[in-house]
């Protein structure tokens, strides 16, 4: 079941690039077309890290170890600190206060 | 400046110098892609799959992150692709700086793939057309080299971890994600579509099968992008 998902996805997410390359400019250059594609990212990454956070297997919980390390990439983000420094400060925060409590 | 167009090695050189930091990155990027993806389930095999064929990491640390939600396959798949549909965009300026010599035969099939966020602002960045495809396909073939050996090591590292819980690695995913999304927020308008999207998911978490939540915030784009922008001037 994995595999169909990763491989029906790897070539699917291919064949957008290719569309993009080959279909006709004034197809993806309307306005509201541009603002959605825009957008689709936006709202699907904030959705990906609030389930992240808060969906323990079908049901809403708050894992504070979890919360805690995603608050603290928020600040790494604040600080202007690079992608890998801020999942590791997430990873480090979250394993540190799992150990400590 | 109109004495020469002829590109000089100095911005060849230089090009490369930008892409190799891009690519160095990417590697480093790679592996903790790997390692969140081996901490969501997948074998080290399908995590090197992904990095080869599907080449886009917002779409990659998706499909992972929903899987590893213990949402099916099904769910996982068009958000995947919702989130790959911004590198069709970026096909639109990339075929005019390759043209139509650029994208003959077998160059459409290859340069298609390596059309992502990186290579694109790598190109667009450029003045010159030659020194624009000269820095797309030099990004393009050091980015995909460094993020392919770089999953694979950090795959590979992961796989030797048996307590994913204890390293806090499941905190990774969404601090990627978090991280992806932040220089979206620069748009005012984003920051409603994010906290919307944000809210929506959270409130279908108990009602829907997992990976649904995700998908179901999709529609908030689509009536985003179609509502007329209020101020003409909204961005920054």
């Amino acid at each position: 079941m994995i595999w169909l998902a990763v491989l029906a996805a790897a070539v699917g997410c291919y064949l957008l690039k290719l569309a993009g390359v080959s279909v006709p400019a004034s197809l993806l250059e309307r306005p509201a077309v541009q603002r959605i594609a825009m957008f689709l990212p936006v709202a699907m990454l904030a959705a990906l890290v609030a389930t992240g956070l808060f969906d323990a297997g079908g049901r809403l919980a708050v894992d504070f170890a979890l919360l805690a390390g995603v608050g603290a990439a928020v600040v790494a983000l604040v600080a202007r600190q690079s992608f890998l420094v801020v999942i590791l400060v997430a990873a480090a925060t979250t394993a540190v206060l799992r150990a400590l409590t | 400046m109109t004495t020469v167009s002829a590109v000089s090695p100095d911005t060849h050189k230089a090009i490369r110098r930008d892409a190799l930091g891009i690519a160095a990155y990417a590697g480093a990027f790679g592996a903790s892609f790997g390692a969140v993806s081996i901490a969501s389930g997948l074998s080290v095999a399908q995590t090197v799959v992904l990095s080869v064929v599907m080449f886009s990491g917002a779409s990659q640390f998706a499909l992972v992150g929903v899987i590893g939600g213990g949402g099916a396959g099904l769910a996982a798949i068009p958000t995947a692709l919702l989130l790959g549909v911004r590198n069709a965009f970026y096909g639109v300026p990339m075929a005019r700086i390759l043209g139509r010599e650029g994208l003959r035969g077998l160059r459409r099939p290859v340069a298609a793939h390596l059309v992502i966020d990186e290579t694109t602002a790598m190109a667009v960045a450029r003045e010159d057309p030659e020194a624009q495809r000269y820095a797309f396909w030099t990004t393009g073939v050091l980015l995909f080299t460094f993020w392919n050996t770089g999953t694979a090591a950090g795959a590979l590292a992961s796989s030797r971890i048996g307590d994913v819980g204890a390293l806090g690695l499941d905190a990774m995913a969404p601090a990627a994600f978090l991280a992806l999304l932040w220089p979206r927020l620069r748009v005012p308008a984003a920051r409603w579509v994010a906290a919307a999207g944000a809210l929506i998911a959270t409130a279908l978490v108990p009602l829907v099968p997992a990976g649904l939540p995700v998908l179901a915030t999709a529609p908030v784009a689509v009536v985003a992008g179609l509502l007329p922008r209020r101020r003409t001037e909204e961005a920054p």
